[in-house]
């Protein structure tokens, strides 16, 4: 099987370029990440991130064939050669597939992703019942490999005024949540030209998210909320 | 301050819900105008002269102009927002659209109620 991979390491190259791979494989039901490792295997200077290995911890998102997703989770056969992977698009690199996230989670923070509740916490959990705690699903789900928010041009323009579609989930994960009181704060943090409203329904975020989330949607409910304490 | 991010300009549900409402009113009256049309068995001097006469349509002519123009400024300003970045610059350049719709609303009225 023939690959394509992004390859620069600051230290050594002028510029990144384009590596080619041929490894002597039967696609079967091999996965991505299982090939990038043999081909790791055989040349120890290929970087790239990974951990749980099964779509979980979202450490090896990457470009693949020009979309993002993960290569733990994407079956071999089902892509076209040669395969051809980039690093994650709109970050800065730090050496091959490896991008430096520091911005994607300054926005996460941005949105307090935490619960916030005064009240002093019972004896026992804070209870919802069954229909509250429904309302999270499609929204906790998501493991922050980076994916819909580097998928996305607005984030690619802005990215240091635009939350990005994994950080809007995650501020609808909040506001959903009948336990948290911090509504109103979230919604004023959301409420400028920029940080919510840079969306532009393109959802390229729902077209790449490996955990068939819906951002796009989550970022419909945040408008319907300020609509709905506005008018 | 040194390359500080400021956000929290607190007009981003207002803009956004406008652009919505005036879009809609613009198809509303951009339906109804071909469909008028569209029924006419010959448009020419006379016809647009008879339509134009009535003042119900002057009004809603304008009130689809002035949609079409706030529609334009809420455009217009996230653009310059996104590609000019000097706060000076693009504070010329929101006045100067600003401007210019302001003269097309005098000219719009001019227009309609002018003939």
């Amino acid at each position: 099987m023939k690959f394509k991979i992004y390859r620069y390491n600051p230290e050594t190259d002028t510029a990144p370029y384009m590596q080619g791979y041929d490894l002597d494989i039967k696609a079967g039901n091999m996965m991505l990440l299982d090939a990038l490792i043999l081909i790791k295997a055989s040349d120890d200077s290929l970087s790239l991130r990974k951990s749980c290995r099964e779509g979980v911890c979202g450490s090896d998102a990457m470009n693949i064939n020009g979309r993002n997703g993960l290569a733990c989770i994407t079956q071999l056969s089902t892509l076209k050669q040669p395969i051809e992977l980039r690093p994650l698009p709109g970050l800065p690199v730090i050496r091959d597939l490896i991008v430096d996230m520091t911005q994607f989670f300054k926005q996460y923070h941005s949105i307090k992703p935490y619960l916030v509740n005064n009240d002093p916490p019972p004896e026992t959990e804070r209870l919802q019942s069954p229909e509250e705690r429904a309302e999270l699903d499609g929204l906790y789900e998501c493991i922050l490999c980076g994916c819909c928010t580097t998928a996305c041009p607005s984030f690619w323009w802005n990215p240091d005024k635009f939350v990005g579609p994994a950080g809007l989930l995650q501020a609808y994960r909040f506001l959903a949540d009948t336990r948290d009181q911090a509504t109103a704060e979230r919604l004023d943090n959301l409420e400028d030209p920029y940080r919510l409203f840079r969306c532009h329904t393109i959802m390229n975020c729902v077209d790449v998210c490996p955990k068939q989330l819906n951002p796009t949607k989550a970022i419909g409910k945040i408008k319907d909320m300020m609509i709905k304490r506005t008018v | 301050m040194l390359n500080r991010i400021v956000t929290g300009a607190h007009y981003g549900l207002r803009d956004w819900l406008i652009q919505r409402i005036t879009a809609v009113i613009m198809v509303i009256y951009t339906l109804v105008i071909t469909g008028y049309l569209l029924l006419q068995p010959a448009i020419d001097y006379n016809a647009w002269t008879l339509l134009f006469s009535s003042n119900v349509v002057r009004t809603f002519t304008l009130l689809f102009l002035l949609c079409t123009f706030y529609h334009a400024w809420i455009g217009i300003r996230d653009i310059v927002m996104d590609y000019v970045k000097p706060a000076a610059v693009r504070l010329l350049l929101h006045v100067l659209v600003i401007i210019t719709l302001l003269l097309y609303v005098i000219w719009s009225v001019q227009i309609l109620w002018g003939m």
